[in-house]
Protein backbone atom coordinates (compact mmCIF):
# COMPACT_ATOMS: atom_id res chain seq x y z
CA UNK A 1 0.00 0.00 0.00
CA UNK A 2 3.03 2.10 0.40
CA UNK A 3 3.18 2.18 -3.43
CA UNK A 4 0.10 4.69 -3.63
CA UNK A 5 2.17 7.20 -1.45
CA UNK A 6 2.45 9.14 -4.59
CA UNK A 7 -0.57 11.35 -5.85
CA UNK A 8 -1.72 9.16 -8.70
CA UNK A 9 -1.61 11.49 -11.97
CA UNK A 10 -4.70 11.48 -14.11
CA UNK A 11 -2.81 12.16 -17.35
CA UNK A 12 -1.34 8.42 -17.08
CA UNK A 13 -3.21 6.19 -17.88
CA UNK A 14 -4.19 3.03 -14.46
CA UNK A 15 -2.85 0.60 -17.55
CA UNK A 16 -0.70 1.00 -20.56
CA UNK A 17 -2.40 0.27 -24.32
CA UNK A 18 0.02 -2.38 -24.64
CA UNK A 19 -0.78 -4.27 -21.11
CA UNK A 20 -4.53 -3.19 -21.74
CA UNK A 21 -4.27 -5.09 -25.40
CA UNK A 22 -2.09 -8.50 -24.07
CA UNK A 23 -4.71 -8.25 -21.15
CA UNK A 24 -7.85 -9.16 -23.40
CA UNK A 25 -6.00 -11.54 -26.28
CA UNK A 26 -4.60 -13.49 -23.32
CA UNK A 27 -8.33 -13.34 -21.76
CA UNK A 28 -9.82 -14.89 -25.37
CA UNK A 29 -6.69 -17.29 -25.57
CA UNK A 30 -7.23 -18.41 -22.19
CA UNK A 31 -10.77 -19.64 -23.07
CA UNK A 32 -10.01 -20.72 -26.10
CA UNK A 33 -7.29 -23.16 -24.41
CA UNK A 34 -9.97 -23.57 -21.82
CA UNK A 35 -12.36 -25.29 -23.35
CA UNK A 36 -10.54 -26.85 -26.35
CA UNK A 37 -8.58 -28.64 -23.39
CA UNK A 38 -11.60 -29.83 -21.56
CA UNK A 39 -12.44 -31.23 -24.78
CA UNK A 40 -9.39 -33.16 -25.41
CA UNK A 41 -9.23 -34.31 -21.59
CA UNK A 42 -13.07 -36.03 -22.46
CA UNK A 43 -11.20 -38.38 -24.66
CA UNK A 44 -9.17 -39.97 -22.04
CA UNK A 45 -10.63 -39.10 -18.88
CA UNK A 46 -7.41 -40.55 -17.12
CA UNK A 47 -4.86 -39.49 -15.89
CA UNK A 48 -0.94 -41.57 -15.04
CA UNK A 49 2.17 -40.69 -14.34
CA UNK A 50 5.87 -41.94 -15.98
CA UNK A 51 6.22 -42.52 -19.60
CA UNK A 52 3.30 -44.36 -20.75
CA UNK A 53 0.09 -44.96 -19.86
CA UNK A 54 -3.48 -46.57 -22.00
CA UNK A 55 -6.63 -48.31 -20.45
CA UNK A 56 -4.42 -51.25 -19.89
CA UNK A 57 -2.50 -49.99 -17.45
CA UNK A 58 -3.62 -48.53 -13.88
CA UNK A 59 -4.19 -44.90 -14.04
CA UNK A 60 -2.92 -42.12 -11.15
CA UNK A 61 -6.55 -41.03 -11.33
CA UNK A 62 -9.58 -41.13 -13.41
CA UNK A 63 -11.97 -38.05 -13.86
CA UNK A 64 -15.44 -39.18 -13.03
CA UNK A 65 -16.87 -37.57 -16.58
CA UNK A 66 -17.95 -39.67 -19.46
CA UNK A 67 -15.86 -39.56 -22.87
CA UNK A 68 -15.95 -38.95 -26.35
CA UNK A 69 -14.37 -42.55 -26.81
CA UNK A 70 -16.45 -46.19 -26.35
CA UNK A 71 -12.57 -47.54 -25.73
CA UNK A 72 -12.50 -45.86 -22.52
CA UNK A 73 -14.34 -47.38 -18.97
CA UNK A 74 -15.95 -44.33 -17.33
CA UNK A 75 -18.88 -46.28 -15.67
CA UNK A 76 -21.32 -44.42 -18.11
CA UNK A 77 -23.31 -46.14 -20.40
CA UNK A 78 -23.12 -43.65 -23.07
CA UNK A 79 -20.33 -41.97 -25.68
CA UNK A 80 -19.56 -38.38 -26.31
CA UNK A 81 -19.48 -36.93 -29.41
CA UNK A 82 -15.64 -36.57 -31.01
CA UNK A 83 -15.02 -33.08 -30.66
CA UNK A 84 -11.04 -33.23 -30.26
CA UNK A 85 -10.37 -32.30 -34.23
CA UNK A 86 -11.61 -28.47 -33.95
CA UNK A 87 -10.37 -28.62 -30.45
CA UNK A 88 -6.92 -29.41 -31.56
CA UNK A 89 -6.74 -26.76 -34.23
CA UNK A 90 -7.92 -24.40 -31.89
CA UNK A 91 -5.80 -25.25 -28.82
CA UNK A 92 -2.89 -25.05 -30.59
CA UNK A 93 -3.83 -21.74 -32.38
CA UNK A 94 -4.79 -20.16 -29.15
CA UNK A 95 -1.62 -21.01 -28.03
CA UNK A 96 0.12 -19.45 -30.25
CA UNK A 97 -1.82 -16.20 -29.60
CA UNK A 98 -1.29 -16.81 -26.16
CA UNK A 99 2.70 -17.11 -26.33
CA UNK A 100 3.21 -14.39 -28.86
CA UNK A 101 1.36 -11.94 -27.02
CA UNK A 102 2.73 -13.11 -24.06
CA UNK A 103 6.24 -12.68 -26.01
CA UNK A 104 4.98 -9.08 -26.21
CA UNK A 105 3.99 -8.59 -22.79
CA UNK A 106 7.28 -9.81 -21.35
CA UNK A 107 9.74 -7.44 -23.43
CA UNK A 108 7.68 -4.73 -23.51
CA UNK A 109 7.52 -4.69 -19.70
CA UNK A 110 11.09 -5.32 -19.17
CA UNK A 111 12.07 -2.28 -21.57
CA UNK A 112 9.10 -0.30 -19.91
CA UNK A 113 10.11 -1.10 -16.64
CA UNK A 114 6.22 -2.40 -15.69
CA UNK A 115 7.06 -5.43 -13.74
CA UNK A 116 9.51 -3.43 -11.78
CA UNK A 117 7.07 -0.31 -11.14
CA UNK A 118 4.23 -2.51 -10.55
CA UNK A 119 4.05 -6.15 -10.56
CA UNK A 120 7.02 -6.53 -8.29
CA UNK A 121 6.58 -6.06 -4.36
CA UNK A 122 7.70 -2.46 -3.45
CA UNK A 123 10.93 -3.40 -1.08
CA UNK A 124 8.80 -1.83 1.76
CA UNK A 125 6.42 -4.46 1.41
CA UNK A 126 8.23 -7.51 1.31
CA UNK A 127 7.50 -8.91 4.78
CA UNK A 128 5.43 -11.39 6.34
CA UNK A 129 3.89 -8.69 7.78
CA UNK A 130 2.48 -6.75 4.29
CA UNK A 131 1.18 -9.87 3.52
CA UNK A 132 -0.83 -10.33 7.13
CA UNK A 133 -1.73 -6.81 7.00
CA UNK A 134 -3.14 -6.92 3.14
CA UNK A 135 -4.37 -10.57 3.91
CA UNK A 136 -6.81 -9.62 7.44
CA UNK A 137 -8.28 -6.60 5.45
CA UNK A 138 -9.32 -9.02 2.79
CA UNK A 139 -10.87 -11.11 5.85
CA UNK A 140 -12.42 -8.28 7.43
CA UNK A 141 -13.67 -7.78 3.80
CA UNK A 142 -13.02 -3.77 3.54
CA UNK A 143 -13.43 -2.33 0.54
CA UNK A 144 -10.61 -1.55 -1.37
CA UNK A 145 -9.49 2.25 -0.50
CA UNK A 146 -8.95 4.57 -2.78
CA UNK A 147 -5.10 4.04 -3.78
CA UNK A 148 -5.90 0.55 -4.45
CA UNK A 149 -7.47 1.88 -7.86
CA UNK A 150 -4.35 3.19 -9.37
CA UNK A 151 -2.08 0.50 -7.85
CA UNK A 152 -1.47 -3.61 -6.55
CA UNK A 153 -1.05 -4.59 -3.45
CA UNK A 154 1.14 -6.89 -2.16
CA UNK A 155 -0.77 -10.21 -2.56
CA UNK A 156 -2.04 -9.20 -5.82
CA UNK A 157 1.57 -8.62 -6.80
CA UNK A 158 2.64 -12.23 -6.10
CA UNK A 159 -0.37 -13.41 -7.47
CA UNK A 160 0.68 -11.81 -10.60
CA UNK A 161 4.53 -12.60 -10.25
CA UNK A 162 3.52 -16.27 -9.63
CA UNK A 163 1.48 -16.30 -12.85
CA UNK A 164 3.71 -14.71 -15.32
CA UNK A 165 6.94 -16.56 -14.14
CA UNK A 166 5.63 -19.96 -12.98
CA UNK A 167 2.53 -20.86 -14.12
CA UNK A 168 2.43 -19.50 -17.73
CA UNK A 169 6.17 -21.01 -18.15
CA UNK A 170 4.87 -24.41 -16.65
CA UNK A 171 2.05 -24.45 -18.88
CA UNK A 172 3.80 -24.08 -22.12
CA UNK A 173 6.68 -26.16 -21.01
CA UNK A 174 4.31 -29.37 -19.94
CA UNK A 175 2.39 -28.55 -23.39
CA UNK A 176 5.31 -28.74 -25.66
CA UNK A 177 6.66 -32.07 -23.80
CA UNK A 178 3.69 -33.73 -25.28
CA UNK A 179 4.99 -32.82 -28.80
CA UNK A 180 6.61 -35.81 -29.94
CA UNK A 181 8.53 -33.81 -32.80
CA UNK A 182 9.35 -30.79 -29.90
CA UNK A 183 11.04 -33.68 -27.73
CA UNK A 184 13.03 -35.15 -30.57
CA UNK A 185 14.93 -32.07 -30.63
CA UNK A 186 14.46 -31.42 -26.90
CA UNK A 187 14.81 -34.64 -24.82
CA UNK A 188 14.92 -33.17 -22.06
CA UNK A 189 11.44 -30.90 -22.02
CA UNK A 190 9.86 -34.45 -21.50
CA UNK A 191 12.46 -36.73 -19.35
CA UNK A 192 12.56 -34.19 -16.78
CA UNK A 193 9.22 -34.35 -16.27
CA UNK A 194 9.10 -37.66 -15.23
CA UNK A 195 7.87 -38.67 -19.31
CA UNK A 196 4.97 -38.35 -21.60
CA UNK A 197 1.81 -39.13 -19.27
CA UNK A 198 3.55 -36.98 -16.23
CA UNK A 199 3.85 -33.95 -18.60
CA UNK A 200 -0.21 -34.15 -19.38
CA UNK A 201 -0.95 -34.98 -16.24
CA UNK A 202 0.96 -31.51 -14.92
CA UNK A 203 -0.18 -29.86 -17.51
CA UNK A 204 -3.48 -30.38 -16.17
CA UNK A 205 -2.40 -29.48 -12.67
CA UNK A 206 -0.64 -26.24 -13.68
CA UNK A 207 -4.20 -25.51 -15.98
CA UNK A 208 -6.59 -25.98 -13.19
CA UNK A 209 -4.20 -23.58 -11.06
CA UNK A 210 -4.62 -20.99 -14.45
CA UNK A 211 -8.27 -21.79 -13.90
CA UNK A 212 -8.13 -21.35 -9.88
CA UNK A 213 -6.71 -17.84 -10.73
CA UNK A 214 -9.23 -16.91 -12.74
CA UNK A 215 -12.01 -17.45 -11.07
CA UNK A 216 -10.49 -16.12 -7.62
CA UNK A 217 -8.98 -12.88 -9.93
CA UNK A 218 -12.76 -12.35 -11.30
CA UNK A 219 -14.09 -12.95 -7.27
CA UNK A 220 -12.26 -9.52 -6.66
CA UNK A 221 -12.58 -7.21 -9.26
CA UNK A 222 -16.41 -7.84 -9.02
CA UNK A 223 -15.78 -7.38 -5.27
CA UNK A 224 -13.96 -4.03 -5.84
CA UNK A 225 -16.31 -2.80 -8.40
CA UNK A 226 -16.66 -4.41 -11.40
CA UNK A 227 -18.06 -1.28 -13.84
CA UNK A 228 -14.58 0.71 -12.41
CA UNK A 229 -12.08 -2.00 -12.97
CA UNK A 230 -13.23 -3.26 -16.27
CA UNK A 231 -13.60 0.00 -17.61
CA UNK A 232 -10.08 0.78 -16.58
CA UNK A 233 -8.48 -2.14 -18.18
CA UNK A 234 -10.34 -1.46 -21.40
CA UNK A 235 -9.72 2.58 -21.48
CA UNK A 236 -7.11 2.68 -18.94
CA UNK A 237 -8.86 5.53 -16.85
CA UNK A 238 -9.53 5.25 -13.33
CA UNK A 239 -13.10 7.36 -12.71
CA UNK A 240 -12.54 8.77 -9.22
CA UNK A 241 -14.64 6.75 -7.30
CA UNK A 242 -18.21 8.29 -5.96
CA UNK A 243 -17.75 9.29 -1.68
CA UNK A 244 -18.37 6.19 0.43
CA UNK A 245 -20.33 6.21 3.38
CA UNK B 1 10.31 16.33 -26.55
CA UNK B 2 9.51 14.10 -23.16
CA UNK B 3 11.49 11.23 -22.15
CA UNK B 4 8.56 9.24 -22.55
CA UNK B 5 7.52 10.50 -25.94
CA UNK B 6 11.26 9.69 -27.62
CA UNK B 7 10.77 6.25 -25.74
CA UNK B 8 7.58 5.45 -27.15
CA UNK B 9 8.94 6.53 -30.63
CA UNK B 10 12.18 4.64 -30.03
CA UNK B 11 9.94 1.31 -29.09
CA UNK B 12 7.39 2.09 -32.01
CA UNK B 13 10.39 2.23 -34.67
CA UNK B 14 12.05 -0.69 -33.33
CA UNK B 15 8.92 -3.17 -33.52
CA UNK B 16 8.13 -1.51 -36.75
CA UNK B 17 11.65 -2.31 -37.95
CA UNK B 18 11.47 -5.96 -36.72
CA UNK B 19 8.03 -6.44 -37.64
CA UNK B 20 9.02 -5.69 -41.57
CA UNK B 21 12.23 -7.05 -41.27
CA UNK B 22 10.70 -10.49 -39.62
CA UNK B 23 8.09 -10.65 -42.56
CA UNK B 24 10.53 -10.59 -44.93
CA UNK B 25 12.91 -13.32 -43.46
CA UNK B 26 9.32 -15.38 -43.29
CA UNK B 27 8.26 -14.94 -46.71
CA UNK B 28 11.79 -16.20 -47.64
CA UNK B 29 12.06 -18.82 -45.43
CA UNK B 30 8.59 -20.38 -46.34
CA UNK B 31 9.61 -19.99 -50.25
CA UNK B 32 12.71 -21.81 -49.41
CA UNK B 33 11.97 -24.48 -47.44
CA UNK B 34 7.72 -24.74 -48.21
CA UNK B 35 6.65 -24.58 -44.88
CA UNK B 36 2.72 -24.11 -45.43
CA UNK B 37 0.74 -27.48 -44.77
CA UNK B 38 -2.17 -28.30 -47.43
CA UNK B 39 -4.46 -27.96 -44.43
CA UNK B 40 -3.87 -24.27 -44.39
CA UNK B 41 -7.07 -22.57 -45.47
CA UNK B 42 -9.76 -21.73 -42.64
CA UNK B 43 -9.98 -20.58 -39.79
CA UNK B 44 -7.44 -22.82 -38.05
CA UNK B 45 -4.77 -22.09 -40.83
CA UNK B 46 -2.34 -19.81 -39.04
CA UNK B 47 -1.79 -21.67 -36.13
CA UNK B 48 -0.97 -24.61 -38.36
CA UNK B 49 0.87 -22.93 -40.39
CA UNK B 50 2.88 -21.49 -37.76
CA UNK B 51 3.15 -25.07 -36.12
CA UNK B 52 4.26 -27.00 -38.81
CA UNK B 53 6.64 -24.39 -39.83
CA UNK B 54 8.49 -24.49 -36.79
CA UNK B 55 8.52 -27.67 -36.47
CA UNK B 56 10.57 -27.89 -40.03
CA UNK B 57 12.52 -24.76 -39.47
CA UNK B 58 13.89 -26.71 -35.62
CA UNK B 59 12.53 -30.62 -36.31
CA UNK B 60 13.73 -31.81 -39.73
CA UNK B 61 16.58 -34.16 -38.71
CA UNK B 62 16.19 -34.49 -35.36
CA UNK B 63 15.52 -38.15 -34.02
CA UNK B 64 12.68 -39.27 -31.93
CA UNK B 65 13.60 -40.79 -28.69
CA UNK B 66 14.45 -44.51 -27.89
CA UNK B 67 13.75 -46.50 -24.92
CA UNK B 68 15.55 -49.09 -23.23
CA UNK B 69 14.18 -52.55 -23.95
CA UNK B 70 12.95 -52.66 -20.02
CA UNK B 71 10.53 -49.84 -20.87
CA UNK B 72 8.41 -51.94 -23.73
CA UNK B 73 4.92 -51.69 -22.63
CA UNK B 74 4.01 -55.48 -21.42
CA UNK B 75 0.66 -54.71 -22.05
CA UNK B 76 0.05 -52.33 -25.19
CA UNK B 77 -3.74 -51.23 -26.52
CA UNK B 78 -4.20 -51.83 -29.77
CA UNK B 79 -7.23 -49.34 -30.18
CA UNK B 80 -10.49 -49.39 -32.28
CA UNK B 81 -9.47 -51.02 -35.46
CA UNK B 82 -11.73 -50.86 -38.75
CA UNK B 83 -12.67 -54.50 -39.69
CA UNK B 84 -10.41 -55.83 -42.30
CA UNK B 85 -12.69 -57.30 -44.46
CA UNK B 86 -12.57 -60.40 -46.75
CA UNK B 87 -10.09 -59.65 -49.10
CA UNK B 88 -7.93 -59.08 -45.85
CA UNK B 89 -9.94 -61.99 -43.99
CA UNK B 90 -8.29 -64.15 -47.54
CA UNK B 91 -4.59 -62.65 -46.89
CA UNK B 92 -4.52 -63.25 -43.59
CA UNK B 93 -5.72 -66.92 -43.82
CA UNK B 94 -2.47 -67.57 -46.15
CA UNK B 95 -0.25 -65.80 -43.62
CA UNK B 96 -0.21 -62.30 -45.99
CA UNK B 97 1.96 -64.23 -48.31
CA UNK B 98 0.43 -62.74 -51.23
CA UNK B 99 0.55 -58.82 -49.77
CA UNK B 100 1.81 -56.27 -51.92
CA UNK B 101 2.89 -52.93 -51.43
CA UNK B 102 2.45 -50.66 -54.49
CA UNK B 103 5.11 -48.01 -55.11
CA UNK B 104 4.00 -45.55 -57.78
CA UNK B 105 4.02 -42.18 -58.41
CA UNK B 106 6.83 -40.03 -59.76
CA UNK B 107 9.53 -42.91 -59.67
CA UNK B 108 11.76 -44.16 -62.30
CA UNK B 109 10.34 -47.85 -61.67
CA UNK B 110 7.25 -48.27 -59.90
CA UNK B 111 7.17 -51.27 -58.34
CA UNK B 112 5.38 -53.76 -56.16
CA UNK B 113 6.59 -55.48 -53.12
CA UNK B 114 6.12 -58.43 -51.15
CA UNK B 115 6.95 -58.61 -47.36
CA UNK B 116 9.91 -60.51 -47.80
CA UNK B 117 10.93 -58.31 -50.89
CA UNK B 118 10.85 -55.65 -48.12
CA UNK B 119 12.80 -57.78 -45.27
CA UNK B 120 15.53 -58.60 -47.90
CA UNK B 121 16.02 -54.80 -48.91
CA UNK B 122 16.91 -53.66 -45.71
CA UNK B 123 15.83 -54.13 -41.49
CA UNK B 124 15.87 -51.50 -38.67
CA UNK B 125 14.56 -51.79 -35.38
CA UNK B 126 13.46 -49.18 -33.10
CA UNK B 127 11.78 -48.77 -29.46
CA UNK B 128 9.67 -45.72 -29.81
CA UNK B 129 6.68 -44.45 -28.22
CA UNK B 130 3.04 -44.68 -29.96
CA UNK B 131 1.12 -41.52 -28.56
CA UNK B 132 -2.29 -41.03 -29.58
CA UNK B 133 -3.93 -37.82 -29.78
CA UNK B 134 -6.55 -38.91 -26.71
CA UNK B 135 -3.03 -39.24 -24.56
CA UNK B 136 -2.79 -41.90 -23.92
CA UNK B 137 0.28 -44.24 -24.89
CA UNK B 138 2.62 -47.40 -25.32
CA UNK B 139 6.28 -47.86 -26.18
CA UNK B 140 7.08 -51.07 -28.67
CA UNK B 141 10.13 -52.03 -30.51
CA UNK B 142 8.90 -51.33 -34.22
CA UNK B 143 11.16 -53.87 -36.79
CA UNK B 144 10.63 -52.81 -40.35
CA UNK B 145 11.92 -51.38 -43.34
CA UNK B 146 12.91 -47.79 -43.90
CA UNK B 147 10.86 -45.86 -45.92
CA UNK B 148 13.64 -44.32 -47.64
CA UNK B 149 15.12 -47.69 -48.84
CA UNK B 150 12.06 -48.51 -50.85
CA UNK B 151 12.34 -44.83 -52.06
CA UNK B 152 16.29 -45.04 -53.52
CA UNK B 153 15.05 -48.90 -54.37
CA UNK B 154 12.36 -47.00 -57.03
CA UNK B 155 14.33 -44.07 -57.96
CA UNK B 156 12.67 -41.47 -56.54
CA UNK B 157 12.39 -38.31 -58.33
CA UNK B 158 13.85 -34.90 -57.30
CA UNK B 159 10.36 -32.81 -57.65
CA UNK B 160 8.82 -35.17 -54.89
CA UNK B 161 7.80 -33.13 -52.38
CA UNK B 162 5.07 -35.52 -50.68
CA UNK B 163 4.46 -39.34 -50.08
CA UNK B 164 0.48 -40.72 -50.16
CA UNK B 165 0.13 -43.71 -48.38
CA UNK B 166 -3.28 -46.36 -48.24
CA UNK B 167 -4.49 -48.69 -46.67
CA UNK B 168 -6.54 -51.53 -47.69
CA UNK B 169 -9.80 -49.34 -46.25
CA UNK B 170 -10.26 -46.73 -49.02
CA UNK B 171 -11.26 -43.85 -46.03
CA UNK B 172 -8.13 -44.16 -44.55
CA UNK B 173 -4.65 -42.83 -45.75
CA UNK B 174 -2.02 -40.41 -45.17
CA UNK B 175 0.67 -38.48 -46.42
CA UNK B 176 4.02 -36.76 -44.97
CA UNK B 177 6.29 -34.37 -46.23
CA UNK B 178 10.18 -35.37 -47.29
CA UNK B 179 11.43 -34.75 -44.13
CA UNK B 180 9.86 -37.47 -43.06
CA UNK B 181 9.89 -39.85 -45.55
CA UNK B 182 13.36 -39.68 -45.44
CA UNK B 183 13.71 -39.77 -41.70
CA UNK B 184 15.98 -42.71 -40.94
CA UNK B 185 13.30 -43.61 -38.55
CA UNK B 186 10.07 -43.88 -40.94
CA UNK B 187 9.25 -47.42 -40.88
CA UNK B 188 7.03 -49.58 -43.24
CA UNK B 189 6.99 -52.29 -40.32
CA UNK B 190 6.42 -55.77 -40.55
CA UNK B 191 7.41 -56.80 -36.52
CA UNK B 192 7.06 -55.90 -33.11
CA UNK B 193 8.55 -56.92 -30.25
CA UNK B 194 10.77 -59.43 -31.76
CA UNK B 195 7.14 -61.68 -33.63
CA UNK B 196 5.49 -60.66 -36.80
CA UNK B 197 3.55 -57.32 -36.70
CA UNK B 198 0.09 -58.23 -34.68
CA UNK B 199 -2.94 -57.40 -37.07
CA UNK B 200 -4.51 -55.25 -34.26
CA UNK B 201 -1.69 -53.47 -34.66
CA UNK B 202 -1.66 -52.70 -38.05
CA UNK B 203 0.22 -56.22 -39.55
CA UNK B 204 0.92 -57.28 -41.95
CA UNK B 205 2.35 -53.52 -42.50
CA UNK B 206 2.67 -50.28 -41.10
CA UNK B 207 3.77 -47.47 -41.52
CA UNK B 208 5.72 -45.62 -38.07
CA UNK B 209 6.15 -42.11 -38.22
CA UNK B 210 7.42 -41.98 -34.51
CA UNK B 211 8.28 -38.05 -34.43
CA UNK B 212 4.40 -37.69 -35.06
CA UNK B 213 0.69 -38.75 -33.21
CA UNK B 214 -0.24 -42.18 -33.93
CA UNK B 215 -2.83 -41.68 -36.42
CA UNK B 216 0.27 -40.99 -39.12
CA UNK B 217 0.95 -44.43 -38.38
CA UNK B 218 -1.39 -45.62 -40.82
CA UNK B 219 -2.51 -49.17 -40.55
CA UNK B 220 -2.38 -52.26 -43.42
CA UNK B 221 -0.32 -50.42 -45.42
CA UNK B 222 -0.73 -51.16 -49.54
CA UNK B 223 -0.04 -48.84 -51.27
CA UNK B 224 2.60 -45.05 -51.48
CA UNK B 225 2.40 -42.54 -54.14
CA UNK B 226 5.26 -40.47 -54.52
CA UNK B 227 3.97 -37.00 -55.77
CA UNK B 228 5.24 -32.86 -55.77
CA UNK B 229 1.49 -32.11 -55.17
CA UNK B 230 -1.36 -33.30 -52.61
CA UNK B 231 -4.38 -31.29 -54.59
CA UNK B 232 -5.34 -33.99 -56.43
CA UNK B 233 -5.66 -36.53 -53.16
CA UNK B 234 -9.02 -36.53 -51.54
CA UNK B 235 -10.24 -33.06 -51.31
CA UNK B 236 -7.03 -31.78 -51.72
CA UNK B 237 -6.18 -31.06 -47.99
CA UNK B 238 -3.23 -33.69 -47.75
CA UNK B 239 -5.07 -36.65 -46.17
CA UNK B 240 -7.64 -38.41 -44.83
CA UNK B 241 -7.77 -36.79 -41.39
CA UNK B 242 -8.29 -32.96 -42.46
CA UNK B 243 -11.34 -33.83 -43.81
CA UNK B 244 -12.24 -35.56 -40.18
CA UNK B 245 -11.60 -32.47 -38.91
CA UNK B 246 -8.12 -33.30 -37.67
CA UNK B 247 -4.51 -31.69 -38.64
CA UNK B 248 -2.39 -32.61 -41.32
CA UNK B 249 0.62 -32.38 -39.73
CA UNK B 250 0.21 -34.52 -35.94
CA UNK B 251 4.23 -33.53 -34.41
CA UNK B 252 2.40 -30.90 -33.19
Amino acid sequence: MSAAGSLPNPEIPRHTVIVRVTHWITVISFFALLISGAEIVISHPRFYWGEVGNVRTAPLFTLRIPSSRDTVPTGYGFVLPDQNGWSRYLHFQAAWAAVLTGLVYAISSLWTGHFRKNVLPVPADRTWRSYWDVFAKYLRRAPPDEAEAYSYNVIQRTAYLIVIFVLFPMVIWTGLAMSPAFDSVVPAAVNTLGGRQSARTLHLFVSAALLLFLVVHVAMVVLAGFRSRTRAMITGRVIVPEERP
Amino acid sequence: MTLISRRKLMTTGLAATAGVAGLTVAARLVQRYGLIPPDHCGIYGPGETLTYAAQRLLTTHSLAREFPRSMISKSPFANETPPPGDIFKRHQSTGFTDWRLLVDGTVSRPTSFSLSDLKSLSVRSQITEVACEEGWSYIAEWIGTPLIEVLNSVGLSPRARYIAYFSTDSEWWESIDMADAMHPQTLLTWGMNDGDLPVSFGGPLRMRVPRQLGYKSLKYVTRLTVTDSLKSFGKGLGSAEPENGYAWYAGI
